[in-house]
């Protein structure tokens, strides 16, 4: 019982203690995989603060942004154009998405909406692997997927710069929705979207607008994952890693999703690198659940999700 | 006037309060129910029992017990592939500890161990809703499927980690292992369907299934009238946990025989969810109706190219399915987010006003 005890809360932090420059390694590598999840977050986070849809999809739009992509590219177009006609297609999209799926669903409960979004999500599956094929692609993005050495510490570029863009990206989106006219009535739309539709804010191009801003956010998205890991099926399931930080963040909240994705990528990184030996390794698929349901039990809508006033 | 019921007066508060109040009710139900009993066994083809009947009898069953939480205590969970592991693990455990048991009671005591952990993954509803209970739930579902995955007691260190359903007699005739027949397979699916839908139609229509819908309505005016959640919340969870507990142990005794972690993935869960939104939230018809339109749609999707003579690649056909899944699941939200429970009410009272208009 004592050396379990030992193994669990003393072993672990001598071990971070002993090998510091180990430590950093392991911190940067989940801070810099924190963001990439933070980045699939957002999508979620933009989608249901608009338009109150939980939109599963997300992870299969990063997919099919991806595929797009690279499959121009292959095709021969220069990166410029293909990214061009990338962004084309997510928004004709996120126009076909309005108009097919969530106009005729408008006012029925959150939960029909989100298995809309589920089987949008095998459509969307089955569409884009129909279209460019289904075999593993490599997206090069021009950044080396290597290691310099800095201070002592192993830092690979490829994720600095994956957490760099992951960083201007929500800048520019915290900017879009707080200075811009159109980001206004997002919000106000996010807030209450029948007196935001009283005074004269068209809803359907405020969905178009989210769901296009979305895609493009899924676009980034699939570029940095695709440049990591390949872009292939697989890359759809960053969905399910993004679920955990958005619960720990709180669905409604854009700081929220970066800091959630900031907890949830470093305490995977620890608890699989210091931890996971312990229970027989590959942890990260439920770890990051556990430990944002226990931030959960303390605060039920996540770290900065609007308090929830119950009224009956 | 097809489906007239004029002329029954009800006389007593219990035939009032009957299960099917309308005499032709009756009569359907019980010819359907002999019917299902006697037909396939007789008639229906090996292909049909396999690929077709058991399934859609087990997810049915899985779809009730999903019903149960989601759709009667509102309760969203996407953690039903978890807890059908643990039926069909618990079921395999108890089977190979205590070969001499009825294989039957055996169902019963994996859908009680998948109750107890089902409580557990219940607790956090106290405090969590909405989506955020929905994801809450995956951790039970990634970390359940992990865990059978991992520690290899519980598939007692088969060196592949996958468990098979030991051969099993109950009243002489095989009902599990690779020997027992689709006919019998077929016979024991059905009675514990028939069975637990009748217990989840009499819980839902008493005290219990009240207060339930009571909780999923609005659970701060429930508690107020003395509706007390933690019971309430934990039974729907626990009960809920027991039927897909007995559908995950007939998951892998009756139909697939033997089975690894990968059987109980997040898919599964998610094609449970989609029975009981497709057949109707909060309806014991619907989880029915949606397990046999989920189980149909994928065979009929891969036999009507072939029908039609359109050969396809492989690789196309499947993605082909796919789009027309999800197209056809978004349909079916658009044209009756109700669901199929709610179509077969509407051709109810069609049928009794047909042929006047009023």
């Amino acid at each position: 019982m004592l050396s379990l005890l030992h193994a669990v809360l003393v072993a672990p932090f001598m071990d971070m203690a002993s090998a510091p420059a180990f430590f950093v390694e392991v911190l940067i590598g989940g801070i810099a995989a924190g963001l990439m999840y933070s980045l699939v977050a957002l999508g979620f986070v933009l989608i249901f603060k608009a338009s109150g849809v939980f939109n599963f999809a997300q992870g299969v739009m990063v997919l099919f942004a991806a595929l797009t992509l690279v499959g121009l590219m292959e095709k021969g177009a220069p990166v410029a154009l293909a990214l061009l006609l990338t962004i084309a297609v997510m928004v004709a999209l996120a126009f076909g998405i309005e108009r097919v799926v969530l106009r005729p669903l408008v006012n029925q409960a959150p939960i029909i909406l989100f298995m809309a979004t589920i089987g949008l999500n095998f459509f969307l599956e089955g569409f884009g692997e129909m279209l460019w094929g289904a075999n593993v692609k490599k997206l090069d993005v021009g950044i080396p997927d290597e290691s310099v050495k800095v201070a002592g510490v192993l830092i690979n570029k490829l994720e600095m710069s994956a957490a760099g863009t992951a960083a201007v990206l929500v800048g520019v989106l915290a900017v879009f929705f707080q200075r811009t006219r159109i980001g206004r009535a997002l919000r106000a739309v996010a807030d209450d979207h029948e007196a935001a539709l009283s005074i004269g804010i068209p809803l359907k191009t405020i969905w178009v607008v989210v769901w296009s801003v979305a895609g493009l956010v899924a676009l980034a998205t699939g570029i940095m994952w695709g440049a990591k890991s390949g872009v292939q099926f697989s890359l759809s399931l960053i969905a399910l890693k993004a679920l955990p930080v958005l619960i720990l963040g709180g669905f409604t909240s854009v700081p929220g999703a970066i800091v959630g994705g900031l907890i949830i990528g470093t305490g995977e990184k620890l608890g699989e690198v210091y931890w996971g030996p312990l229970v027989g390794g590959a942890i990260e698929n439920w770890f990051a659940y556990a430990l944002a349901l226990v931030f959960l039990v303390f605060r039920p809508q996540g770290l900065f999700g609007e308090r929830i006033i119950e009224r009956v | 006037m097809i489906y007239r019921e004029a002329g029954q007066f009800k006389t007593t508060y219990a035939s009032d309060q009957a299960m099917f109040p309308v005499v032709q009710d009756r009569w359907v139900v019980l010819a359907l129910l002999a019917a299902a009993f006697t037909v396939p066994t007789a008639l229906a083809s090996e292909y049909w029992l396999q690929a077709i009947l058991i399934p859609f009898l087990i997810y049915a069953l899985a779809a009730l017990g999903l019903n149960i939480l989601t759709g009667y205590a509102g309760q969203i969970s996407l953690g039903t592939g978890g807890f059908m592991a643990v039926g069909g693990y618990a079921a395999f455990k108890l089977t190979t500890a205590f070969p001499d048991v009825n294989i039957l009671v055996m169902f019963l005591g994996a859908g009680l161990a998948a109750a107890g952990v089902g409580l557990v993954f219940g607790i956090p509803s106290l405090r969590i809703k909405g989506f955020y209970l929905a994801v809450a739930t995956l951790a039970a579902q990634f970390f359940l499927v992990w865990l059978f995955n991992k520690v290899a007691w519980f598939s007692n260190y088969a060196p592949s980690g996958t468990i098979t359903a030991p051969p099993h007699t109950t009243f002489g005739v095989m009902v599990t292992g690779p020997q027992a027949s689709a006919q019998a397979r077929y016979v024991v699916a059905l009675g514990f369907a028939v069975l637990f839908a009748l217990f989840a139609k009499n819980l839902v229509r008493g005290r219990v299934g009240r207060s339930w819908m009571a909780i999923r309505d609005r659970d701060i005016a429930a508690e107020i009238i003395g509706v007390r959640p933690l019971r309430t919340k934990l039974l729907a969870f626990g009960i809920s946990s027991f039927y897909c507990g007995v559908a995950g142990a007939e998951y892998v005794f009756l139909y697939l025989g033997s089975a690894e972690t990968l059987a109980f993935d997040i898919n599964l869960s998610f094609l449970v969810l989609f029975m009981v939104i497709i057949g109707g939230l909060g309806s014991i018809l619907g989880s029915f109706l949606g397990a046999a339109f989920i189980v149909m749609v994928p065979i009929f999707l891969t036999n009507v190219p072939h029908a039609m003579g359109l050969g396809m690649p492989v690789a196309l056909q499947k993605q082909v399915e796919l789009m027309v899944f999800g197209g056809l699941i978004v349909f079916f939200l658009i044209v009756e987010p109700q669901g199929l429970a709610r179509l077969w009410q509407i051709t109810k009272e069609k049928l009794r006003l047909w042929p006047f208009p009023h």
